[in-house]
C-alpha cells in the first residue's frame, strides 16, 4: 500500500510541477503577481510530495518487500541495514529518483531564500526549473518506474552489486547529484535572464552562492568516487579517465570556470554574455552526464542495466534543453549590454585567461569522451582513448593556468602590475625551486618533470599563503594591527587561498604517487617476507571467514620496520554468495600521507599465494586538496557579501538572503 | 602599443592557445588510441607487432596456464579465430575460462603472440563487455546461457 502511495505521490509531484512550469513563467510575461507567486508555492509542494515518493521508495527496501521489482533486483534480506539504505539509490531507477528530489529540493531552495529576488526573475527561474523537472518526473513515470511490482512475489532478493556494497556508496551519489543537479540553479537563472533579456552585477552576485555550493559538493562527490574506486576496486588506481569519471569532470571544470568568470561580472560588469553561456554550458555537461552514464551507451559498473527506450528518451530531453537553452542564447544575447573595460595585465584578465584554460581543457576532455561514440556511431571502428590520450593533453593544458593560479589574486582589477606581483611571489617561487631540487637530487636521477611538479605545488601553496600575508599586512604592520587586519578580511578572501593551496595540495599528491610509487607482484608462502616503501611485510596465513552475505578468504601480513612489527593488517578477496560474484578487499595501512596497498591474487600451482604490493607515497594528498578546496568554497559561501550585499525591501524580516 | 594593437595580441594570443589545444589533441589521438579487435578480424587484416591494440573475446575452455610466478597465459577466442595472449600480473576478480574478456597491448615480434599489459573485466556476471558482446553476436556466435546481455 505504501508503495502505491509513493507511486502516486510521484505522479501528484508531475502534475505540481506541471503547474509550476507554467504558471509563474505566464505571470511574469503579463505582469500578474498572484501567478508569479504561485510558482513558490508549487515548488514547495512538489518537494514534500518527491520526499514522500523517495521516503516510501526507503520503505520497501528496509523492510525488504520483495514484491517490488526495484527491491527485488537490488536488494538482499541479509545486507546489512545501511547497504539496504543506500541501495535506494544503488540502482537506475532509484539514482533517477534521487536525481529528480534534488533537483526539486533546489527549486524549493530558490523559493524559500529567494524572496529578495525581483518578482520576475524568481517566476522565470522557478519556471524554468520546473521544465527540467517535468521532463525528468516524466522520463522516471514512463521508461523506469521505480515502484513497479512483481506477482508472485519472490522469497528472497538478488542483491546490491557487491561493488556497491560500501560506505562510500552511501555518500557518493548523493553528494555528486548535489553538485551535478545543483547546477541547475544556474542554468535555470541564465535562461530567466535570457528570457527578460535584462542582465546586471545583482544577477551575477545571486548566482554566485548558488554555484559555489553546486561546486564545492561536486568537488566533494568527485574525490569521494575516486577515493572509493581507489580502495574498494582493489587496482590501486584513483583515476582511470573512464568516461563515467569524464561524465562529472567536466561539469567540474566548466562550473570552475563560471565560479570565476561570475566574479568578474559581479564585481566590473564585464563578461556578461560569457557567464550566461557558461552557465548554461555547465548544467547541459551535467546533463550530458546524466545521459551518458544512465543511457547505456557506456558500460561501466554504473550502467545498471541498458535499455535502448531510456537513452533515446534522456537524448531527446538532453536536446531540447541544451538546444532550446543556446537558441534563446543566440536570440537574446544580443541585448544584453557589455560592461567594464580593463588592460589584459589585470584581475579580470587573469580570469579570462583561467576561463580560456579552463574550458578548453572541457573542450579535450569532451573530445576524448564523445569521440569513440561518434567515430563508432559513423564508421562502425571501435576504439579506446585511455589515459594516455588524457595525460597528455589535459595535464599540458592545465600546466599553465596552475603557473598563474598564485598571480591572479596578486593583480589589481582593471590594471595590473605582472613585474610587481611577480616580485611580492618571490618567496613562493623560492620555496617551490628549494623543494624541486631538495627532491630531484633525494631522488638523484628521478624524473625531472616528477620534481618540478612538486615544486609547482609548493610554489601554489606559497602563493596562497602570500595573498593572505599581504592582505593582513603582516610584517610591514604592527603585529596587533595585522591581526585585526586579518580578523577583518572578506571570508572569500580565505576560501580563495584555501582552494588555490589545495589544488597545489592535489597536485602534490598526484605527481608524488605517479612518479613515485612502486609496485611489487610476489608469489608469497607463509613465512616469507617482501620489501615496500623502506617496510617489511611478513605474510602469516590464510584464514576463511563468513560475513553477513558473503565468504572471504583472508591473508594476514604484519608490518615491520627494523626488525620490529609496528602494525598488521588483512587484505581479503570476498565472494557474495547471492550473485556469486567475488571481489578484492584490499589491505590498506595509512603512514602518514602514504600508503601501504596490498591486493590478493590467486593462489598458484606449488600453494603460494600471488600477492601485489604497492607502496603509494604522498597519495592521501589527492583528497585532502580537495577537502581544502571544498572547505574554501564553504567558507567563501559564508561570506557576508553574498548574504546582505543584495538591496533590502522596505520589509527588513525579508532580508536574509539566498546564500542559505 | 596602441589599444588597437593590444587588443590584437589578446585575441592573437587565446586563438593561438586554442590552436595549439587542437594541434595537441590531434597528436595525442594518433599517438594513444588503441582499435578494437576480435580474433576473427586478424585473419583478415594485419596488426605490425608493436601496435598497441585491443584484443577482446572469449577465453577459451582449458586454455589458461599459470607460468613462472605472476606470468598467465591464455587464448582468446570467438569461434573462427584464435590468439595466444600472455599476461604478466593479477588478473581481475571476474576473469574466468568460458567469460568475456579485454586485453590491451600489442603483438610480439614475431607477431604471433600477444602481449597484454593490461586485462579488463569490468563488468559483472549479468553481462559482457559491450564491445565484445557486440561484435560477438554480429559474428552470430551463441553466448551460452538464458539472456547474458541485460
Amino acid at each position: 500500500m505504501i508503495v502505491e502511495f509513493g507511486h502516486y505521490a510521484l505522479v501528484l509531484a508531475l502534475a505540481t510541477s506541471i503547474l509550476q512550469s507554467l504558471l509563474p513563467v505566464i505571470g511574469a510575461w503579463r505582469g500578474e503577481r498572484a501567478l508569479m507567486q504561485s510558482g513558490t508555492t508549487a515548488a514547495i509542494a512538489s518537494f514534500c510530495l518527491l520526499a514522500l515518493s523517495f521516503g516510501a521508495l526507503t520503505y520497501a527496501h528496509v523492510t525488504s518487500d520483495f514484491s517490488v521489482v526495484n527491491v527485488w533486483e537490488n536488494s538482499h534480506s541479509m545486507i546489512p541495514l545501511l547497504y539496504k539504505y543506500s541501495g535506494v539509490w544503488g540502482n537506475h531507477e532509484g539514482s533517477m529518483l534521487l536525481w529528480l528530489l534534488i533537483l526539486m529540493f533546489f527549486s524549493a531552495l530558490v523559493a524559500v531564500f529567494g524572496r529578495n529576488l525581483p518578482d520576475t526573475l524568481r517566476a522565470n527561474v522557478l519556471g524554468v526549473q520546473a521544465w527540467v523537472a517535468t521532463a525528468f518526473a516524466l522520463f522516471i513515470l514512463l521508461t523506469s518506474n521505480p515502484f513497479a511490482r512483481i506477482i508472485p512475489a519472490p522469497g528472497e532478493g538478488r542483491d546490491l552489486n557487491p561493488v556497491l556494497q560500501d560506505v562510500g556508496l552511501a555518500i557518493h551519489p548523493p553528494l555528486l547529484y548535489l553538485g551535478y543537479v545543483g547546477f541547475s540553479v544556474c542554468f535555470s537563472f541564465a535562461v530567466a535572464a535570457l528570457i527578460d533579456g535584462r542582465i546586471d552585477a545583482a544577477w551575477a552576485r545571486w548566482v554566485r552562492p548558488w554555484t559555489l555550493a553546486a561546486w564545492s559538493f561536486l568537488t566533494a562527490g568527485i574525490a569521494m568516487g575516486s577515493y572509493w574506486a581507489y580502495y574498494e576496486l582493489g587496482w590501486g588506481g584513483w583515476w582511470f579517465w573512464d568516461p563515467v569519471e569524464n561524465a562529472s569532470f567536466m561539469p567540474w571544470l566548466a562550473g570552475t570556470a563560471l565560479l570565476h568568470s561570475a566574479l568578474v561580472m559581479e564585481k566590473r560588469e564585464a563578461l556578461k554574455i560569457w557567464t550566461v553561456l557558461l552557465a548554461i554550458l555547465t548544467f547541459s555537461l551535467s546533463l550530458l552526464g546524466t545521459f551518458l552514464v544512465r543511457s547505456g551507451v557506456l558500460t561501466s559498473v554504473h550502467a545498471f542495466a541498458t535499455d535502448p527506450t531510456r537513452g533515446v528518451f534522456i537524448l531527446i530531453i538532453l536536446m531540447l534543453f541544451i538546444g532550446g537553452a543556446l537558441s534563446l542564447f543566440a536570440f537574446r544575447a544580443v541585448r544584453l549590454k557589455a560592461g567594464g573595460l580593463f588592460a589584459p595585465i589585470s584581475r579580470e584578465g587573469a580570469l579570462v585567461y583561467n576561463n580560456l584554460i579552463l574550458t578548453t581543457a572541457t573542450a579535450t576532455v569532451l573530445t576524448g569522451t564523445l569521440y569513440p561514440l561518434a567515430l563508432e556511431a559513423m564508421t562502425g571502428a571501435k576504439i579506446s582513448v585511455g589515459p594516455p590520450f588524457f595525460n597528455i593533453t589535459f595535464g599540458l593544458l592545465m600546466l599553465p593556468l596552475l603557473v598563474a593560479v598564485p598571480f591572479g589574486p596578486l593583480l589589481a582589477w582593471k590594471r595590473g602590475d605582472l613585474l610587481g606581483a611577480a616580485q611580492r611571489l618571490f618567496a613562493a617561487i623560492g620555496a617551490g625551486l628549494i623543494v624541486a631540487m631538495g627532491v630531484f637530487y633525494a631522488r638523484y636521477g628521478g624524473p625531472v618533470m616528477a620534481a618540478a611538479g612538486i615544486g609547482l605545488g609548493i610554489y601554489m601553496i606559497g602563493g596562497a599563503v602570500t595573498d593572505i600575508v599581504l592582505r593582513s599586512g603582516s610584517g610591514k604592520l604592527p603585529l596587533a594591527t595585522a591581526w585585526a587586519r586579518l580578523k577583518g578580511l572578506p571570508r572569500s578572501s580565505f576560501g580563495t587561498a584555501l582552494a588555490h593551496a589545495g589544488v597545489g595540495v592535489t597536485l602534490i599528491g598526484i605527481v608524488a604517487v605517479t612518479a613515485y610509487e612502486t609496485e611489487t607482484i610476489v608469489e608469497m608462502k607463509p613465512g616469507m617476507t617482501a620489501e615496500a616503501g623502506g617496510f617489511t611485510l611478513r605474510f602469516d596465513g590464510m584464514r576463511e571467514g563468513q560475513g553477513p552475505n558473503y565468504t572471504e578468504e583472508a591473508a594476514h601480513f604484519d608490518i615491520l620496520r627494523g626488525g620490529v612489527v609496528v602494525d598488521d593488517f588483512w587484505s581479503s578477496k570476498r565472494i557474495y554468495t547471492a550473485r556469486r560474484m567475488p571481489t578484492t578487499e584490499a589491505g590498506i595501512r595509512t603512514f602518514g600521507f602514504s600508503q601501504l596497498y596490498v591486493s590478493l591474487g590467486d593462489p598458484a600451482p606449488n600453494g603460494a599465494m600471488v600477492i601485489r604490493i604497492w607502496w603509494k607515497p604522498f597519495i592521501l594528498c589527492i583528497w585532502l586538496g580537495t577537502v581544502l578546496m571544498m572547505i574554501g568554497g564553504a567558507v567563501s559561501l559564508s561570506d557576508r557579501r553574498l548574504r546582505v550585499g543584495v538591496p533590502k525591501r522596505a520589509k527588513a524580516k525579508l532580508a536574509m538572503g539566498a546564500a542559505e | 602599443m596602441t589599444r588597437k594593437q593590444k587588443r590584437l595580441a589578446v585575441i592573437g594570443g587565446g586563438v593561438g592557445f586554442l590552436l595549439a589545444a587542437v594541434l595537441l589533441v590531434m597528436f595525442a589521438f594518433s599517438q594513444s588510441v588503441a582499435y578494437f579487435y576480435v580474433p576473427g578480424d586478424l585473419e583478415k587484416t594485419e596488426i605490425a607487432p608493436g601496435t598497441r591494440i585491443r584484443l577482446g573475446g572469449l577465453v577459451e575452455n582449458g586454455s589458461v596456464k599459470r607460468g613462472e610466478g605472476k606470468t598467465v597465459s591464455f587464448v582468446v577466442t570467438d569461434t573462427i579465430g584464435t590468439v595466444p595472449v600472455t599476461y604478466s600480473g593479477i588478473l581481475p576478480d571476474l576473469f574466468r575460462e568460458g567469460q568475456g574478456v579485454v586485453t590491451e597491448g600489442a603483438f610480439d615480434p614475431a607477431g604471433k603472440l600477444f602481449v597484454a599489459d593490461t586485462v579488463l573485466a569490468k563488468h559483472d556476471e549479468t553481462y559482457m563487455p559491450k564491445d565484445v558482446a557486440d561484435r560477438l553476436k554480429a559474428q552470430g556466435v551463441s553466448l551460452g546461457g538464458k539472456e547474458t546481455i541485460r
